[in-house]
């Protein structure tokens, strides 16, 4: 029996209107067990590093790259030696690049071009959330401002939202530019985001991001700033006067610079 | 309907090849690309849209051009118009499929296109600007399209077809404010920071786009026998003289509120940037200038009642404001809002030969397509007027 139009837009509607539903029917159907988390995880609410530039400083000086190559390592990050294109989770900007606005004329020399460590703030109020239209990067009950490298399409709308410069693109394929690669860790396909995720893996397994823990000198403070017994909080306290990147964005920042 | 655009003269099959062959070529390198990555672009992690988002900010002002003879028409009858709705729905329908390529090739991961469907975001204005767009296109092309086939039939057109009529006018602002927000609502890109971005946007838009179709207009009338009116014309003519002032006022109000503040944040870098340069940096410093000469060109022709009246006149005037808005927004805003980067560094951009060929490539698919319909078009109105 021939199909007529008719007949044949009308199943083709109700066929095409069932794919659509599939998904939702799915995610309500399901029965999905819940998601456990590992018993040796860190619980915190807002997850938050302090960095204290005047420890850092000398031994930097000295050639100490210890926190950059601890992430270069655990994260597959490739070394792509040209600017354009470079893949950066961690690196250093001068006081003036990084503090932008805290550039005074006659800044104290003790600041003036020296090194700050830089990398993804982890605000509590993210662009970068706000603008992804696919929530490839989202933000986890704990504060930490995640990437999912398989949802990401790849409209750098989030790199347009970050006032801090911390998103890199993948513009060819990273892979070949892997010096060691870690197979604990995923490596990323060409035409993705990427950048620093506060270790939110380590955390899950109960360790302290790799930047901290491979700094010898503990010029880098973790934990949960919402705990007054944390060691960020402690570190806050400790010495001096803390600053934050950009803090008249309103982004809030979860990275402290002791000065 | 469709066969109408398959006879034609061996000019118009020239044009056609023409577009195809540049077509192909920017389909070749889009291959390039999709094999290599965006690499092979000019553009970097400091300014990370580049060519293609500018034209796709372009053009979505381009589709303006609808909106400004439908409203015209639907809602003051200004009866001119009448003759020339379908070819403004027309050229928004192409600007729009401009629009939403020059958005696929610009993704890392085209593949992944879905995602924006599979989990819609309504905080994220990509999403909202996907919404307006395809509802903007899917509304010319039926309105569009139910006016030419009456039109062949000679019966009115049916009356549903009215209701999305009136939908699309508010619908054509919805589509410039919403991309506008793609722009203005980000933190320390202070070029784009700014609440004027959608009233710019607007001001441009109903500028280039009816410039655009008046030239269209005068090729149509030289290659048919088709009159889009000479009484059409120059209204689109009195659209585009006060649309291309008020662009102009609007972009003056930036430079007043960056300079007179002297509030490096609310934007004064990065127009040094770009009318200037910026330490020793000003690649986009001739581009600017031409665009003042020309939309100061423009504004003198358009103000002028006995030139804007004078077809040639007219001509030239419509061409510097469409070339002159497509450097303002095609190029310019899009690249100076990472201009410096939120380092304070400047790092420039030129795009590449395979990035242009790509966008070229883009344009002709969007010329073939107005082609075409513009064919259909013709051959209908020709009809009728026999």
């Amino acid at each position: 029996m021939p199909i007529t139009r008719r007949e044949f837009l009308k199943w083709g509607g109700i066929v095409l209107l069932g794919l659509g539903a599939w998904p939702t029917v799915r995610g309500l159907a399901a029965n999905r067990s819940t998601y456990e988390a590992n018993p040796q995880a860190y619980s915190g609410q807002k997850w938050g590093l302090a960095i204290t530039m005047s420890t850092c400083w000398p031994h930097y000086q000295a050639g100490c790259r210890k926190c950059f190559l601890a992430c270069q390592r655990e994260h597959n990050i490739p070394d792509i030696d040209n600017p354009k294109e470079e893949i950066k989770w961690i690196w250093t900007e001068p006081y003036e690049r990084a503090f932008p606005e805290l550039n005074q004329s006659y800044l104290n020399p003790r600041y003036k071009g020296r090194p700050f460590i830089v990398l993804c703030n982890h605000c509590d109020n993210p662009p970068c959330v706000r603008v992804c239209p696919t929530q490839a990067t989202f933000k986890r009950p704990d504060g930490i401002v995640a990437m999912d490298y398989h949802r990401c399409i790849g409209c750098r709308y989030c790199m347009a939202a970050c006032p801090y410069g911390a998103r890199s693109f993948n513009f060819q394929d990273p892979r070949p530019f892997i010096r060691e690669p870690n197979p604990a860790f995923p490596t990323r396909e060409k035409g993705v985001v990427e950048k620093c995720n506060l270790c939110a893996e380590r955390i899950d397994q109960g360790l302290v991001p790799a930047c901290v823990e491979a700094c010898p000198y503990g010029a880098i403070a973790f934990g949960d700033l919402e705990d007054p017994t944390s060691n960020v909080r402690k570190a806050l306290y400790a010495v001096g006067y803390a600053i934050q990147r950009k803090p008249e964005l309103g982004t809030k920042p979860k990275i402290y610079y002791l000065v | 309907m469709l066969e109408k655009a398959l006879r034609g003269s061996k000019a118009y099959w020239g044009w056609i090849i023409f577009l195809l062959a540049l077509v192909s070529i920017g389909f070749a390198c889009y291959l390039g690309q999709l094999s290599r990555g965006l690499a092979i672009t000019g553009m970097s992690r400091d300014v990370s849209w580049g060519l293609y988002i500018g034209q796709f900010t372009f053009l979505v002002g381009v589709a303006a051009s609808a909106v400004m003879v439908v409203l015209p028409y639907y809602l003051h009858n200004v009866k001119e118009f009448g003759r020339i709705t379908i070819l403004g729905e027309f050229l928004a329908v192409s600007a729009i499929i401009m629009c939403l390529l020059f958005v696929i090739v610009d993704l890392g991961k085209p593949m992944r296109l879905l995602n924006m469907i599979l989990y819609p975001t309504p905080r994220s204005i990509l999403f909202w600007d996907m919404v307006v767009l395809t509802g903007y296109l899917l509304l010319n092309l039926i309105t569009g399209w139910h006016a030419l086939e009456a039109e062949a039939k000679t019966v009115t057109p049916p009356g549903w077809t009215k209701i999305l009529v009136y939908i699309s006018i508010p619908w054509a602002v919805s589509i410039h404010t919403v991309t506008a927000f793609l722009y203005a609502g980000l933190p320390g890109r202070h070029y784009w920071l700014t609440a004027i971005m959608a009233a710019r946007f607007l001001a441009s838009a109903f500028a280039s786009g009816p410039a655009l179709l008046i030239l269209l207009s005068f090729v149509i009338k030289r290659v048919s026998r088709f009159d889009p009116g000479r009484e059409a014309i120059q209204k689109l003519a009195g659209i585009v003289t006060y649309a291309t002032a008020i662009s102009a006022f609007f972009i003056g109000l930036e430079f007043f509120t960056a300079f007179y503040s002297q509030v490096p944040a609310h934007g004064m870098t990065s127009l040094a940037y770009l009318f200037w340069g910026l330490e020793g940096h000003g690649k986009l410093v001739p581009w600017m200038w031409v665009f003042v000469l020309l939309l100061a060109l423009a504004l003198v022709l358009l103000i002028n009642p006995q030139t804007r009246a004078q077809e040639k006149w007219l001509k030239l005037a419509s061409a510097a404001v469409f070339f002159g808005m497509w450097i303002e927004k095609g190029i310019g805003l899009v690249i100076a809002g990472f201009i410096p980067n939120p380092l304070e560094k400047v790092v420039e951009y030129v795009p590449t030969l395979p990035e242009a060929l790509i966008a070229l490539g883009i344009w002709a698919a969007g010329f073939l397509i107005l082609t075409l319909l513009y064919k259909i078009t013709i051959a209908v109105k020709e009809e009728t007027v026999q």
